[in-house]
């Protein structure tokens, strides 16, 4: 993993102020969805060998949830979005 | 050629030919068994195959050379002290696996019962440690709660009084150690070989071609290879061969950081983990301390890891022992993990004829010889070994997670 991560909102920072949760792939799926939905949200990863998107937070700075796009073999980070920004973002595509 | 005494003299005094301990062959066209990893597992398995269940069509296929993965980069402590009902008797049987492995390989591993030692800080955690403790015992596995005056004997070097982890007692395996991991992949290697396994290092492969609902064979840098029965023994990148197939695990990729000192005298008799730092340390034979702490909390498919970890290994070490801080550190090296959503392993039929061996987090080692023989005995009979039960692909979707730990379906957290 790469030494610094730009947040958004607070510039290049050390990537010790930022904790991570993981694989940002996995959507909630609905309330109702079927148990199979609900199981691959939980346990189904796909664990890919190159680009990854996470979700971090910035817990030492901002407090922000942001995702971050980078390389899970060469650490390299692609991108680093605010959590809001990418799902607005994400939505807009999925009108398109 | 049969090691012993006397063969050690013949060899001292040039009186015996030297052999390479196993066999390098081309692979051959078709195999009843491919073994995909030349790892620990992948090794142990060929063996069983061929001395327990009389399969010796068996090929080894390594996409390195033989201990170049997790066998020869873990911290060698061998140990059975769970819980679960699920694991207990697996890791018990793999312990007594480890009791006679050396003669049953005929190959010196150095198995060093020396003990492990938990360390204890608080009420909660002595609680939690006597019910481990009274679960293994119920499952006839050695056990021992020591109080402060008994640890104070045997480790004076610890910093009992320390501020926020100050040493109360700890919960020991006697029967815990060490194994020299390099001799076992050796040992294995070489037991199969001589039983008629192909082991075939730098042997990657590319693809698993896919009839339905069977695997008809791999495709490898090597060229093709096909097989009756496919067992994938890959963890690190057990997600990656199982893609080949067109199967997804609940597997996350993370690394694990080891590290090893300079050599020292005699100074830590057995394995000490620290579990208020996460850290565990034993003194190898020649004389480094071997030492490691957790993951480093992120997908990783790098064999190496962040410093920020160093530092909290380190930390925790000295919190534990003060007086490593004097000592100075030779190595650290990474290992890429199958980190499971339960923590624990899985070993079960994937497709018809795909055999899968995966998820071992960073509790491989230690099950090497028992995950051998489960393996193998799923690939000879078709159904999962008594002890191995519980480690079915199927018990996500089932509600039956396997979590030694409690800590849910976050891979970075077991």
């Amino acid at each position: 993993m790469a030494s610094l991560i730009a947040c958004p909102h607070c510039g290049p920072r050390p990537r010790e102020e930022f904790s991570v949760r993981g694989d940002a792939a996995p959507l909630r799926p609905a309330p109702d969805a079927a148990p199979e939905a609900w199981l691959a949200y939980l346990h189904a990863r796909e664990n890919p060998r190159g680009p990854h998107r996470e979700h971090w937070r910035h817990e030492g700075g901002c407090g922000r949830w942001l995702v971050v796009a980078r390389d899970t073999a060469t650490h390299e980070v692609f991108s680093v979005t605010d959590v809001q920004a990418a799902a607005r973002s994400a939505a807009r595509e999925g009108r398109e | 050629m049969r090691y012993s005494a006397l063969s050690l003299v013949a060899d001292a005094l040039g009186l015996a030919p030297r052999v390479p301990a196993w066999r390098s062959p081309a692979p051959k066209p078709a195999y009843d068994v491919v073994i995909v990893g030349g790892g620990g597992h992948g090794l142990a398995t060929a063996w069983t195959l061929a001395a327990t269940y009389g399969i010796t069509n068996v090929a080894v296929l390594e996409k390195g050379y033989i201990g170049s993965g997790n066998v020869g980069r873990n911290t060698t402590i061998i140990r059975s002290n769970y819980l679960l009902e699920g694991n207990n008797p697996f890791y018990e049987l793999s312990l007594r696996l480890w009791e006679r492995l050396e003669r049953d390989l005929n190959f010196n591993a150095m198995v060093s019962q020396r003990g492990v030692a938990n360390l204890w800080h608080t009420d909660g955690q002595r609680d939690a440690f006597r019910r481990r403790g009274n679960a293994m015992r119920m499952h006839g596995v050695d056990a021992e709660m020591w109080d402060v005056a008994q640890v104070r004997a045997r480790l004076p070097f610890l910093d009992f009084d320390n501020a926020r982890f100050p040493v109360r007692g700890a919960l020991v395996q006697p029967r815990g150690g060490t194994v020299r991991h390099d001799a076992v992949a050796w040992g294995y290697a070489r037991a199969a070989s001589a039983l008629g396994v192909d082991i075939i290092p730098h042997c990657e492969v590319t693809a698993i071609r896919r009839d339905g609902d069977r695997v008809t064979g791999v495709e490898t840098t090597r060229g093709d290879i096909l097989c009756d029965r496919l067992a994938l023994a890959t963890a690190g990148h057990s997600s990656r061969s199982a893609e080949m197939a067109g199967i997804r695990l609940p597997i996350e990729t993370h690394v694990l950081q080891a590290f090893v000192s300079e050599g020292l005298k005699p100074l830590i008799p057995n394995v000490i983990t620290f579990g208020a730092g996460h850290f565990y340390v034993s003194q190898s034979d020649k004389g480094g301390l071997v030492f490691g702490g957790d993951i480093d909390g992120w997908n990783s498919y790098a064999q190496r890891g962040g410093l920020a970890t160093v530092e909290h290994v380190v930390e925790a070490g000295v919190a534990m022992m003060p007086g490593l801080s004097r000592v100075k550190l030779l190595r650290g090296w990474g290992g890429v993990m199958d980190m499971s959503m339960d923590g624990s392993p899985i070993i079960d039929r994937a497709l018809a004829n795909l055999y899968l061996n995966a998820g071992w987090c960073y509790g491989g080692f230690k099950a090497t010889p028992a995950s051998g023989l489960c393996f193998a005995h799923l690939i000879a009979t078709g159904a999962p070994h008594a002890v191995a039960t519980q480690f079915r692909l199927d018990r996500f979707d089932r509600g039956a997670a396997l979590d030694e730990k409690g800590a849910g379906p976050f891979p970075n957290l077991h």
